[in-house]
């Protein structure tokens, strides 16, 4: 459980995470949504300590990170952020093996390489194992990122829009990917998204933001509905049930 | 069954390593024939004849002057080469090491001001202020990269040059001032030259450092993925940082004393190895290491060749030799600056 309690986080005078309360159980996919600047990518930070609080209280399973020891939290939660710009050239095994760091602080061990071995087929990059990160496409590495998130083995995986900069079919890919990680693996999938219809047909949960403050969250069919996403967005919207799904149309 | 475990490692990933293992092997063992021929070449009449007859002349020169001078370059090329990378990976810019950024400058200020302010001080003194003078440089660069609102790739280096050249410039003030510019000369230009026994001891400082670092490499390379990557990892990244920084500075502070300065090897040496083996450090560093001691015993033999029996110090060639290397690796892949 990650139990966010009065979370804030000001810049200036602008507060960007203002008095969050939040829960999220383990297990499952949750989608945090809402407009530009609406505080998503902050409380993503604030949960996995990338950025500090101002006030208020985070815990990981009853550890509170702002104070837990970081390599405890590295075992329980791990993070990508959107922006994964490396300068230090590695190949796409050494990255997914750093994944293993929190655990055996880089001396592999047998139980280590066979974490590897799985993320790498997982996110089918056994093939490409051997190749270094800046000779593959941006798909690919999106997916090499995904991949050490993934060999971290944590309870939770909180990914700051992981669909940026990837075309459809691998936008779909990858919430399918992610999808499965939640039921097979039994992981916590936490994810800002902008797209609200991947939102709808992928996750069990949904986060509205709005302002720094959570307005709204429920299952997609409570969230994905005319008067909840007109709160969220100030836009309106129709919303059509297209087998089983709830689909948002925006467009005029 | 602990050794059972040891040896069931995936065979996927044994072909390659054993490999590149002989091959590093092969390098090191062609380093140190290259520094068996450095033994014997000079004035003085030092050949394996007469040290294997137990001349005595032939003794003395080698114990006293060639096997130190052998020494000092190995320890010293390997640590600038490895000092280079680690900044590489700190700064996240493959564009710095210690003589671009003002570790070097600070170095020599150090040994300037304490020239200047306490001439009779022991060498390892010296080399103690000249560290902290380079500690102090090397953190004021951070600091600067830290406030700047856009870290581009080419800004960084630019930032480093223009803080070297303030730097070098109030140590050309200091030392025009005191009557000591050709000392300071001579001291930013590295000459391996002034090298005998009891002048180079300091050295295996530099040593002991290159090997822990190769020990703690892990560390280096996390920190080269980014602060956001290395905390999610559970590493803290700004102990890591200044372990790195201090490491350096201590290096380069050694390196400027004993010998002076040594430009391009850092950035040279790591920029070919990560070209052909990327930036693993637990991988690549021996691999920097057994090349920058390589590169400089090869400038240092060339410098003491091509004008026989006189010299060309070392500096000199390492610049000139390592500027065109250097060219070539920029116009070899100009779209993979990052």
């Amino acid at each position: 459980m990650i139990e966010v309690t009065a979370a804030r986080k000001e810049y200036g005078t602008l507060r960007v995470v203002d008095d969050v309360d939040l829960r999220l159980p383990i297990g499952g996919v949750t989608s945090i949504i809402g407009p530009n600047g609406a505080g998503k990518s902050t409380l993503v930070s604030l949960i996995s300590r990338l950025t500090l609080l101002d006030a208020g209280t985070i815990t990981v399973h009853g550890l509170d990170v702002s104070r837990a020891p970081s390599r405890e939290l590295a075992r329980r939660l791990s993070v990508l952020r959107q922006e994964n710009h490396l300068t230090a050239r590695l190949s796409v095994r050494d990255l997914v093996a750093f994944g293993r760091y929190p655990h055996s602080a880089g001396r592999l061990t047998v139980e280590d390489e066979r974490h590897i071995a799985e993320a790498l087929a997982y996110l089918d990059l056994t093939e490409l194992g051997d190749r270094f990160l800046d000779e593959l496409s941006g798909g690919q590495r999106q997916r090499a990122f995904v991949a050490m998130v993934l060999c971290q083995d944590t309870d939770y995986v909180l990914l700051d829009e992981p669909l940026n900069n990837l075309d459809l079919s691998h936008a779909v890919d990858m919430m399918r990917l992610l999808r499965r990680a939640a039921d097979e693996l039994g992981k916590a999938v936490v994810l800002v998204i902008h797209d609200i219809n991947f939102a709808s047909a992928y996750s069990d949960h949904i986060v509205a933001m709005k302002n720094g403050r959570v307005v709204l969250q429920g299952t997609p069919e409570e969230v994905i509905a005319p008067e909840p996403l007109r709160r969220v967005f100030d836009l309106d919207v129709q919303v059509h049930e297209l087998d089983g799904r709830r689909i948002a149309v925006y467009y005029d | 069954m602990t050794t059972a475990v040891a040896v069931t490692r995936p065979s996927s990933a044994a072909g390659a390593p054993a490999l590149g293992r002989v091959a590093l092997y092969g390098a090191a063992a062609g380093v140190l024939l290259l520094a068996g021929v450095s033994l014997f070449v000079g004035v003085a009449d030092v050949s394996p004849a007469r040290v294997l007859a137990g001349d005595p002349d032939a003794w003395n020169m080698l114990l006293l002057s060639r096997l130190p001078r052998t020494v000092s370059i190995l320890l010293a090329g390997s640590a600038m080469a490895m000092c280079g990378l680690v900044m590489q990976m700190l700064v996240r810019n493959r564009f710095v090491e210690p003589s671009t950024i003002g570790t070097t400058e600070s170095a020599g200020l150090g040994l300037l001001v304490v020239t200047i302010l306490a001439p009779g001080m022991p060498l390892v003194v010296k080399m103690l202020v000249a560290a902290a003078f380079a500690l102090v440089g090397t953190f004021v660069f951070v600091r600067i990269l830290r406030s700047l609102p856009l870290r581009s790739v080419v800004l960084v280096p630019l930032v480093g040059l223009m803080l070297s050249g303030i730097i070098g410039a109030a140590s050309t003030y200091l030392a025009y001032d005191a009557d000591l510019l050709q000392t300071l000369s001579a001291w930013m230009t590295g000459d391996f030259s002034g090298v005998i026994a009891g002048r180079y001891e300091l050295l295996w400082i530099v040593g002991v450092l290159t090997v822990a670092v190769y020990v703690v490499g892990n560390h280096f390379t996390v920190a080269g993925l980014g602060e956001e990557f290395t905390t999610n990892l559970g590493l803290d990244y700004r102990r890591t940082l200044a372990v790195g920084l201090v490491i350096v500075s201590l290096v380069t502070a050694v390196v400027v004393v004993v010998v002076g300065g040594l430009p391009f090897l850092g950035l040279v040496v790591p920029n070919l190895v990560s070209l052909l083996m990327g930036d693993h450090l637990r991988r690549s560093l021996p691999w920097v290491a057994v090349l920058g001691s390589g590169f400089v015993l090869t400038c240092d033999l060339v410098g003491r060749v091509v004008r026989f029996p006189y010299e060309i110090p070392i500096g000199v060639v390492v610049g000139v030799v390592g500027a065109a290397l250097f060219l070539f690796l920029l116009l070899r892949k100009p779209a993979r600056v990052g």
